[in-house]
C-alpha cells in the first residue's frame, strides 16, 4: 500500500525528509506553544492582564464595531492568546498526528467545517445567554438576593 | 469484500459502485464521523460550563489557586506545573502512537508492538494523574466556610513576601479551637436503621468563629473578584460579622453538593468534564491494549495492513485534541 504523505508544514516554508521527522518537529512545536501557555499563565504579565479596548459608546455602528471587535472588547488579552494557541495546537494534531493533510479535500471539509461551524454556533448561543443571565442577577433592581 | 458485496459489473462507471471519491475506507470514515459526534458532546459540555462562568463571572473560583499542588512536593505552591506535565504525557503517547502508525505502513511489525506499547503507558501515567489530581481536589487543603447563601468564605492573613505585601491562606486546622460536642454521626447502628448520614465536617461553625476571634491577624475573604482580579478581603469586624451571621457550615475538600474553592458548579463541571475526558482516555487504553495483542499475534501482518493501528489512533489523537482544550478553558483562562 502506498502512503503518501505531505511533508511541509507552514505552509511549505519547512519542509521535512521523512513522515518521522515531520512528526518529531511537530511534536517540538507543539511542546514549545504549551510551554508559552504554562509560562505566561504563571507570570500573568500586567499588561495582557486588561482589555486593550473599551467598549464604544454609540448608536447602532459602534454596537456592531464592538461585535465585530468582541474578543478584543470583552476579552483579556491574556485570554485571547491562550484561545488562539488552542486552536494552533489543534490545528497541528489534527493536521499532522491523524493526517488530516493527506485527506481528500472534500473529506476535509466535511469533518472540519460541520465541527467548526456548529461549536461556534453553540458557544455564541451559551456565551450571550450566560451574560445575559449574569446582567438578570446583578442588575440594579435584580430580585434575587445571592449574598447572605 | 467479493464475498459480501454483490457485483453489479458496472463498477468502472461513476455511479456503478466502486468509485471512492473520499479515498477512505470505509473504517476510517466512521472513526471521523465519530470523532465529529464526539466533539460535539464535549463542545456541549465546554459551552455549558462557559454559560455558568459566565452566568457567576464575579465570582468563579481562580484555577490557580485550586490546582497547586504536584505529588512529592508538599506544601508548595506551584500552579499549573502538573497539568503541564500531563499535558506533556499525552501529547507525547500521541508522538508514539503516530509513530506507530506510520511503522505500521512500512509493515515493520516490531518497531509497531514498541510504539504501541509506550503509548499505552502514556495513557496509563495519564490516567493515573488525573486520578491523583481529583483526589488532592477532593480532600481540599485549606477548608472554607459555607454561608446561608451557598457563598464560600475563606481564611488569610496578610504577610509581607520580598517587600510586596501577600494574602495568604490559612488552614481551617490551625486556627479553629475545638469544644466537646455532643453531636455524632448518625449510623444505622444507632438511631434509624433505614437512615444514613454522611460525614460530618471537621468542625462547627462555631469553633471556627471562636477561633477567628482569638486570632486577630485573620480576616476573611469572599468569592468577589476585585478589579486586581483577586478575591475581596474583608475587614477585620466584617470578618467577624459574616461568619457569625451568615455561616452555616464548615466545608473541607469538594465534592458533588459542596467546594470550598468557591461555586459548587466548578466542582461539578470539573468532575463531569474531566471525568468524562478521563473514561475516553482509559477506555482508549482498554483499545490499545486490545490492538496491541492483535499486533503481536500477527493478526495485521497476516491481513496485509495495519490500517487498524491508524483507527484507534485516530481515536488517541482526539482525546489528546480534546485534552488541549480542556486544559485552556479549565486551568489556563
Amino acid at each position: 500500500m502506498a502512503h503518501e504523505h505531505k511533508l511541509e508544514i507552514f505552509r511549505g516554508r519547512l519542509k521535512f525528509k521523512s513522515n518521522t521527522q515531520k512528526i518529531w518537529g511537530v511534536l517540538i512545536l507543539l511542546t514549545i506553544v504549551t510551554a508559552v501557555e504554562v509560562i505566561l499563565g504563571i507570570y500573568k504579565p500586567d499588561l495582557l492582564m486588561h482589555t486593550w479596548i473599551n467598549p464604544i459608546e454609540g448608536g447602532f455602528f459602534a454596537t456592531l464595531a464592538n461585535i465585530i471587535l468582541s474578543p478584543f472588547v470583552y476579552m483579556k488579552p491574556l485570554n485571547l492568546i491562550f484561545i488562539v494557541l488552542t486552536i494552533v495546537k489543534a490545528y497541528y494534531i489534527t493536521w499532522d498526528f491523524m493526517h488530516m493533510r493527506d485527506e481528500t479535500k472534500a473529506l476535509r471539509r466535511m469533518v472540519v467545517w460541520t465541527a467548526v461551524f456548529l461549536i461556534c454556533y453553540l458557544i455564541f448561543i451559551l456565551l450571550q445567554e450566560g451574560g445575559y443571565v449574569f446582567e438578570v442577577y446583578n442588575a440594579d433592581d435584580a430580585i434575587i438576593k445571592r449574598d447572605f | 469484500m467479493d464475498s459480501t458485496v454483490a457485483s453489479t459489473g458496472t463498477e468502472e462507471r461513476t455511479w456503478g459502485g466502486g468509485n471512492k471519491p473520499l479515498k477512505a475506507s470505509y473504517g476510517k470514515l466512521m472513526m471521523w464521523f465519530f470523532i465529529v459526534s464526539d466533539a460535539l458532546t464535549f463542545s456541549g459540555f465546554l459551552a455549558a460550563y462557559g454559560f455558568s462562568r459566565f452566568k457567576f463571572i464575579k465570582e468563579w473560583p481562580i484555577a490557580d489557586e485550586v490546582f497547586t499542588h504536584v505529588p512529592f512536593l508538599h506544601g508548595q505552591e506551584l500552579p499549573m506545573i502538573y497539568v503541564a506535565f500531563m499535558t506533556f504525557i499525552l501529547i507525547m503517547s500521541s508522538v508514539t502512537m503516530v509513530l506507530a502508525v506510520d511503522a505500521g505502513h512500512h509493515m515493520n511489525k516490531a518497531k509497531v508492538t514498541l510504539y504501541m506499547f509506550l503509548t499505552i503507558i502514556g495513557g496509563a501515567i495519564f490516567v493515573g494523574s488525573q486520578a491523583w489530581e481529583w483526589a488532592t481536589f477532593i480532600q481540599g487543603d485549606y477548608g472554607a466556610v459555607q454561608t446561608k447563601g451557598g457563598n464560600i468564605l475563606q481564611f488569610g492573613e496578610y504577610v509581607t513576601v520580598n517587600g510586596k505585601e501577600k494574602f495568604k491562606r490559612i488552614s481551617i486546622d490551625e486556627f479553629a479551637v475545638t469544644n466537646p460536642t455532643e453531636r455524632s454521626q448518625h449510623g444505622r447502628n444507632n438511631g434509624l436503621w433505614y437512615v444514613t448520614e454522611q460525614t460530618l465536617p471537621p468542625y462547627t461553625v462555631n469553633e471556627i468563629y471562636e477561633g477567628l476571634a482569638a486570632n486577630e491577624n485573620i480576616l476573611v475573604r469572599n468569592q468577589i473578584i476585585n478589579e486586581e482580579g483577586e478575591k475581596t478581603v474583608l475587614s477585620r469586624e466584617e470578618s467577624l460579622k459574616q461568619i457569625k451571621d451568615n455561616g452555616k457550615l464548615v466545608v473541607k475538600g469538594a465534592n458533588l453538593q459542596v467546594n470550598e474553592y468557591g461555586t459548587a458548579l466548578f466542582a461539578d463541571f470539573f468532575f463531569f468534564i474531566t471525568g468524562f475526558h478521563g473514561f475516553h482516555v482509559f477506555s482508549g487504553v482498554v483499545i490499545n491494549i486490545i490492538i496491541f495483542f492483535n499486533v503481536i499475534l500477527g493478526t495485521y501482518e497476516r491481513r496485509g495492513s495495519y490500517e487498524m493501528v491508524e483507527k484507534v489512533g485516530l481515536y488517541w489523537h482526539f482525546v489528546d485534541l480534546v485534552w488541549v482544550f480542556v486544559f485552556t478553558f479549565f486551568y489556563l483562562v
